[in-house]
């Protein structure tokens, strides 16, 4: 009779936590189409190994940088760890874990997030964070990343953050239950349109240009880590030209990397050198570039990292080039069916554009 | 730490697997130390207020036990050597000597209480009536004050009264008045009904276990999938209330009515189930109230350990007083028998509903609210003739199922009006909206899809809609016994599946999380 009963309910429990896992998978935002780089760091473990350069930061390393440029023209192989308003601790975390991954020979941080010393907002988080493998890195970075109104037992259990997605299911939450989209390249959210600068930010002064002490504990830890793992530290400031970065902020990085030996680029300052055109080289006013920007960008920084870094050229390497060949291809193609939607519909459809009479 | 927070879930698993691995003997030190452990949670120094309450009450039950025995020893052994009128008068002199105990104690706490909660209430009305400008005190209220010195005081008369000896324990006397799962929002227990179940070894008993985590689910899928989500669009009407008049405040009244009953008997039904999980038995606090047919049923339905209270511990010993008994007598001779006898019982009546509503909060919609309800009563008290004379000549009206269905949706109204009090917090407010109920005419609200614009979609009404019909189902399985035993009796599989669908739709349904506010258990703040 106990033993029965011992099977009854351990049967039930089985059908209990395999129905609530179904729940789970059906419930966890999908983005697919909307906000699609909620995606982008749970690609990574795809794709992770190999590579001679790591990026990490937010959406300035992801819409900014091509990797794809960089194989095409120097054969560097490179990775972007990059995911929206990504905090410091969160790229330490991500630089953390991905040295469990592989050992590049250069990680390149956008500094940027310097700027925040405290968590700032759950819908950044969740896309950073739920996206992670479960590692004591990724433990680490939900318990630093947390605002107020958030619980870790909901990163264990994401069911309880978005059981009330219930009512706004679709068939796309249904079809992408057990697969995803693959839509990134290298980690580079790819946009062909173009919305021009129409105007450049005022600098509000502000009361205190000092970067936290938070940030600076956490960038001395990438450092540390960096060092332990035998890897050059570059840090980066890509040209977007919002939000302002202004002068303090900048001197103060000039100083921390000329204490520290690293390399690091203002590219707000090379603008011209880089050859970024503001009126076709953006798809959203100067926040991010587009692929032509991205392309001139990764064109100008691969030969400073080769330059200084003396990075191989891997496209002799025929097992790597036909791996790379085929991320070339769906890159072009990808590129090709951008543009043709732009003479299609006047606006990119399908990758997370705005029809002209949403603006 | 709210029932609904996962805090508060966490807490219950490590006590309850604790609670069966502690030897059976240490069973209760375990509920003192977890019931002060989340007392504390509350905040360190809210601790101060119930040991007060526990040691002197413990302090002075047992001396005033302890007198009585000595009196009661003196009297048997000195019993031939007394007459009657000495007798008397050694007990009249003892009483005299436990009343002191009894009484510094009784107002030494409800003094506190009295004290913490009133003292605002009472310095906004001096500065509302003489024009000054006292300072308010802002005393942090202790969770569950009014319950805990409710249940501490019952104990205390029950033992000056020599219904039962004193405890002699303090660590037991402080959990009966500690007992983590009512000591928020009640049941207000009685000693002799609790502290048998309280202090005895319970061993582990699958279906006492599993009837109260069912019990316990239940009370969260009340909570949370109905009142928390019901919660939304009622706070929408009660903040808003100039642009919610008419037809709004009347949905405001059903709405908080549905709301309050989920989320009260709700956290009752957790406390039960917690309380069964550990084997112990809690008095019930609902007997389906919305079925009464009117408000003498209701009151006897609903909330009722602390209607017995106020009946046990205020109501009798008021109407035997002496003051009052010598009213009864002159209203008698100047009024007649009829009306002269009712005279003190309706003062009686009076002053428990002005401490009821008192009680209920620092505020004079809690008064008025509590006053309603009296009229209400009294007012059905001198219409019994009337219906007795209906019923004699239309003796076949008040069988049918109609005029029940008429007498259960009329009592039901006239409840949820009375309580539209607590919501706007405001009397005159409150009456203001009531009136434009009859003024305003805005009937299209219920068809034009405006109710869709108080903060809940058409697909939060829907799951609103299935919970209460789920929860009146029910209650009406509940009639006729026990709704646990009756699904414990049918086929594993089906049963297996309703309590699946229980918890998913918990889970799901339930309004937690981001995007939802942690709500407080409205009784919380009583």
């Amino acid at each position: 009779m106990k033993k029965k009963r011992f099977f009854t309910v351990l049967i039930a429990l089985c059908l209990l936590v395999g129905s609530l896992w179904l729940l789970q998978r059906l419930l966890m935002p999908k983005y697919i189409n909307d906000i699609i780089e909620g995606r982008l760091i749970s690609e990574y473990y795809d794709n992770a190994g190999g590579n001679d350069v790591i990026f990490i930061g937010d959406c300035e390393v992801y819409e900014n940088i091509s990797p794809i440029t960089l194989w095409e023209e120097y054969g560097i192989t490179s990775y972007i760890r990059g995911s929206a308003q990504q905090l410091i601790w969160q790229s330490y975390y991500l630089m953390e874990e991905t040295l469990q991954y592989e050992k590049p020979d250069v990680i390149v941080f956008n500094v940027l997030s310097m700027m925040y010393d405290e968590p700032q907002n759950e819908a950044y988080n969740r896309m950073t964070l739920d996206g992670m493998r479960w590692s004591s890195s990724k433990v680490e970075s939900i318990k630093a990343s947390m605002t107020e109104e958030e619980d870790f037992i909901s990163y264990v259990f994401p069911l309880l953050r978005y059981h009330s997605r219930w009512s706004e299911l679709s068939a796309e939450d249904f079809t992408y239950m057990f697969q995803t989209k693959k839509s990134f390249h290298q980690g580079y959210l790819m946009r062909v349109d173009v919305r021009p600068v129409t105007s450049y930010p005022t600098a509000t002064p502000l009361a205190d240009y000092q970067f936290s002490d938070v940030c600076y504990d956490y960038l001395d830890r990438m450092v540390q880590l960096c060092r332990e793992n035998g890897v050059e530290l570059v840090l980066m400031k890509a040209p977007s030209i919002y939000p302002v970065w202004y002068d303090e902020w900048d001197q103060q990085m000039e100083e921390y990397a000329a204490e520290n030996d690293l390399l690091y680029i203002n590219f707000l300052e090379l603008v011209d050198e880089v050859g970024i055109d503001f009126n076709t080289d953006t798809y959203d006013n100067g926040l991010h570039l587009n692929l032509s920007g991205a392309e001139k960008l990764a064109s100008y920084f691969g030969k400073i990292l080769q330059d200084t870094y003396g990075l191989t050229d891997h496209r002799g390497e025929a097992e790597t080039a036909a791996a790379w060949q085929e991320k070339a291809d769906f890159y072009h193609a990808m590129e090709a069916d951008q543009y043709r939607e732009l003479e299609e519909y006047g606006y990119l459809k399908s990758y997370g554009g705005r029809a002209p009479e949403e603006e | 730490m709210l029932f609904t927070s996962y805090e508060f879930i966490a807490f219950l698993l490590v006590m309850f697997l604790l609670y069966y691995l502690v030897p059976k003997k240490f069973q209760w030190m375990l509920l003192l130390v977890g019931s002060y452990v989340f007392y504390a949670w509350a905040g360190i120094h809210f601790l101060a207020y119930i040991l007060a309450t526990t040691v002197t009450t413990w302090l002075a039950a047992r001396q005033i036990t302890r007198l009585q025995e000595q009196q009661s020893a003196w009297l048997k052994a000195h019993k031939a050597e007394l007459s009657r009128e000495e007798r008397k008068a050694y007990k009249a002199a003892g009483k005299k000597k436990t009343r002191r105990f009894f009484l510094a104690c009784l107002l030494l706490n409800l003094g506190i209480l009295a004290v913490i909660k009133y003292t605002d209430f009472f310095i906004s009305n001096i500065n509302g009536i003489f024009g000054t400008d006292l300072a308010f005190m802002r005393f942090a209220l202790p969770m569950g004050i009014s319950f805990y010195t409710f249940q501490s005081m019952g104990y205390l008369i029950d033992v000056y009264r020599g219904k039962y000896p004193a405890q002699d324990s303090l660590g037991k006397f402080a959990l009966f008045v500690s007992f983590f799962p009512q000591v928020v929002q009640g049941p207000i227990s009685r000693y002799d009904d609790l502290a048998q179940t309280l202090y005895e070894e319970h061993p582990y008993d699958h279906r006492n276990i599993s009837f109260g985590i069912q019990r316990i689910c239940w009370g969260f899928f009340k909570k949370m999938v109905i009142a928390d989500r019901l919660l939304v669009a009622v706070n929408e009407l009660i903040q808003n209330p100039a642009e919610y008049t008419g037809a709004y405040v009347l949905v405001a009244m059903f709405l908080y009515a549905i709301e309050l009953y989920g989320d009260f008997t709700g956290g009752i039904d957790i406390t039960i189930g917690i309380a069964q999980v550990f084997g112990i038995k809690l008095v019930e606090n609902f007997e389906r109230p919305f079925f009464s047919k009117n408000t003498a049923e209701y009151w006897r339905r609903w909330h009722i350990t602390m209607g017995t209270w106020f009946k046990d511990y205020i109501f009798y010993p008021i109407s035997v007083c002496q003051p009052m008994l010598k009213l009864s007598k002159v209203s008698r001779e100047k009024l007649g028998q009829a009306l002269g006898k009712r005279i003190p019982v309706y003062l009686s009546t009076s002053i428990v509903w002005f401490v009821t509503g008192l009680w209920h909060g620092a505020s004079w919609n809690f008064i008025v609210w509590g006053m309603l309800n009296c009229l209400v009563l009294i007012v059905s008290q001198e219409f019994e003739p009337f219906y007795a004379w209906f019923h004699r000549k239309f003796p076949k009206v008040g069988r049918t199922f109609w005029y029940r269905l008429f007498q259960v949706a009329r009592t039901f109204c006239l409840m949820s009006a009375i309580r539209i009090l607590d919501c706007y917090r405001d009397v005159p407010l409150t009456f203001h909206q009531v009136g434009t109920i009859f003024t305003q005419g805005n009937w299209g609200i219920f068809t034009d899809g405006s109710l869709l614009n108080l903060g809940l979609a058409a697909a939060d009404w829907v799951v609103i809609g299935l919970g209460v019909a789920v929860m009146l189902c029910v209650s009406l399985a509940g009639r006729s016994g026990s709704v646990r035993e009756k699904l414990a009796a049918k086929p594993l599989v089906l049963r297996y599946a309703l309590y699946w669908v229980l918890l998913v739709s918990i889970l799901v349904f339930g309004a937690y999380g981001i995007g939802y506010d942690a709500s407080q258990f409205i009784y919380n703040q009583f």
